[in-house]
């Protein structure tokens, strides 16, 4: 088991190495002079040697990643070139938001579309099956920043029941914060639920031909048991992979809720960045949504044996 | 195999199929190939006629409600919608149609060969394949589009690359769990090759995950273009998408409501037609469902 954590974690200190390279290539394959990219046209010669020194310019790109490198190491991920803040906190604070949002939406949806599912597969072919399942490939149709508009419509404008534009955080006033949060969990919520839904229903069935099941139901176990606690562990595994996955796609693919909502998350930070040539907070964003990413499929995968014990350790 | 004794019986699941429910073709493959098509001839009426020019101002006929005249009514320019929507078809379409056939061909050929190779080669590629996985695919393709800027092929390379990857793993995942089945054995005993072993017995097998994933892929691509568009990082103005059309009637969502409401629909009836489609040909494909 020991072994299993050390070589996945082995595995991960690489692929960040390898991430990081990436993010510090993508501000070298954006034509030009870095320096002049990192501190904008209006900069003067003095500063624009300055920086060009900092970056190590002169030097080999090896010794420049490297200076990088060290800088990110220690937290320092550059200054905004628009708003001259640190970018470090800014992310961060910003991230706090996305991350919220979308954690709460990823627990909902699973708690829901798992039993769904299961009971889709074990009810397969019925009527109830059928339901469910042209309900999951309906809401996994339906483009979350549409239902964003849809409902911001529905509830916001044409009732009135939820404010349309806006924020505030949850430090500030805990009801006016959620008022302004459920519209976005709701979407985020209903869009995953139909792609977990499926996928949980799938991988039961494929669990439920499978021998074993025959073998507990042949030793008079009630369905109940069988479902629960022989189907549900093995089924749950492929599940749980996927739902790793879909934290990571939401995180970086917030952008366009944030946008309907009107969210300072950092999904929206992101893009104003790339509109804005703010390559600093660019490369922050990129490297942070990326790290958490790894992060929480590491998790996913060290968790994964618990699920299904067939994994080889 | 077929000497043992099955147990098949026990393992069916308890609820009785429908006849109904079995026929070739099944409903949801009707329905979904039916809209699709129906998708791609209104993309290629797109390609030579519309009601009207998609890119022709009218200023004196801006945000009209639809009529008789202009079908799904006209935008902020005068400009009639249904005519938009129909070459925003083609667009989006071919697009979503390019960026996964680039994924599913490199991705299948990575995945094979890491799970079929194992050991150095295996982690290697893996190794690769994590660092380009942990971009999620929509971050990737936003940090490619950051470089080369907005351009339509543009978003079909950001989006080919985006999703290989997620090909790679799928692939690899059910190579490296078939390859522990009895019947990839049983290949191996009676004398078959390798290669013959892995084209034959694995690849077909790795069929139905990977037609679920394209499947999905080309919903996600439809999604990923219309959402780049949305934020303004896809196909750039006065071009029309589904998506920039959707986030330019985002300032007129209480006057003009249907600016929102046919884009939309749109989109959500290409994945509604691309899920139903995709689901029937798996059941298809994938030979364990077989009866």
């Amino acid at each position: 088991m020991l072994r299993f954590i050390l070589q996945k974690l082995g595995m991960a200190v690489p692929t960040l190495l390898l991430i990081s390279l990436m993010v510090f290539a993508l501000i070298r394959l954006v034509p030009g002079d870095p320096a002049l990219l990192m501190l904008g046209d209006m900069a003067d010669p003095q500063s624009l040697a300055d920086m060009r020194r900092t970056l190590g310019l002169d030097h080999s790109l090896v010794t420049q990643f490297l200076i990088w490198f060290k800088a990110v190491l220690s937290g320092d991920l550059g200054f905004s070139i628009s708003t001259r803040e640190a970018v470090l906190p800014l992310i961060l604070e910003r991230f706090a938001v996305s991350a919220g949002i979308v954690l709460v939406a990823v627990l909902l949806a699973t708690l829901i579309a798992v039993p769904v599912g299961l009971l889709a597969a074990w009810k397969q072919n019925s009527a109830l099956d059928l339901g469910l399942v042209m309900s999951a490939t309906l809401l996994l149709s339906i483009p979350s920043f549409w239902l964003g508009l849809l409902l911001l419509y529905a509830f916001g404008i044409k009732l009135g029941w939820l404010p349309v534009v806006g924020y505030v955080s949850f430090a500030q006033d805990p009801w006016q914060a959620l008022s302004y949060l459920v519209l976005p969990i709701v979407t985020l919520t209903l869009v995953e639920v139909g792609a977990i839904t499926r996928m949980a229903r799938a991988s039961t069935i494929e669990v439920l031909r499978l021998e074993y099941i025959a073998h507990a139901r042949a030793k008079g176990l009630s369905e109940r048991a069988v479902l629960w606690r022989h189907a549900l562990r093995n089924a749950f595994a492929p599940t749980w992979t996927l739902v790793g996955l879909i934290l990571g796609n939401l995180l970086g693919g917030i952008a366009v809720l944030e946008t309907v909502f009107t969210l300072p998350g950092i999904g929206r930070l992101m893009v104003d960045a790339i509109f804005a040539r703010d390559y600093p907070v660019l490369q922050g964003c990129l490297l942070l949504i990326t790290f958490v990413y790894v992060l929480v499929n590491l998790f996913v995968d060290l968790l994964y044996p618990l699920f299904d014990p067939r994994v080889k350790l | 195999m077929s000497s043992k004794p099955s147990l098949a019986p026990l393992a069916a699941p308890a609820a009785t199929p429908r006849k109904a429910l079995r026929a070739w073709p099944p409903a949801n493959a009707l329905i979904g190939a039916t809209l699709l098509a129906l998708l791609v001839l209104l993309a290629l009426l797109g390609l030579v006629w519309t009601p009207f020019d998609p890119l022709r101002i009218d200023l004196l006929s801006r945000l009209q409600a639809p009529s008789a005249l202009h079908w799904l009514g006209t935008d902020e320019f005068g400009r009639d919608v249904f005519s938009r929507l129909l070459i925003g078809a083609r667009t989006s379409l071919w697009i979503s149609l390019l960026a996964v056939s680039f994924a599913v061909c490199a991705g299948t050929l990575i995945g094979m060969l890491a799970g079929y190779l194992r050991g150095w080669t295996d982690r290697l590629l893996m190794m690769c394949n994590d660092a380009l996985l942990a971009f999620p695919g929509i971050l990737m393709a936003l940090g490619i589009m950051a470089i080369i800027g907005a351009s339509q092929y543009g978003i079909v390379l950001a989006l080919g690359i985006a999703y290989t990857p997620s090909v790679v793993r799928v692939v690899r995942g059910s190579v490296l769990s078939l390859r522990e089945l009895e019947f990839i054995e049983a290949s191996r005993v009676i004398g078959n090759s390798e290669l013959y072993t892995m084209l034959r017995h694995i690849a077909p097998n790795c069929l139905a995950p990977l037609c679920v994933l394209a499947t999905s892929m080309f919903g996600w691509a439809l999604l990923s273009e219309s959402a780049l568009s949305f934020l303004g990082l896809g196909v750039p103005p006065p071009a029309a998408t589904w998506g920039n059309m959707l986030a330019s009637s985002r300032p007129y969502i209480a006057s003009a409501s249907w600016l929102g409401i046919f884009p939309g629909l749109f989109i959500c009836l290409a994945l509604l037609a691309i899920n139903l489609f995709g689901d029937a040909l798996r059941d298809r494909l994938d030979p364990r469902m077989r009866k």
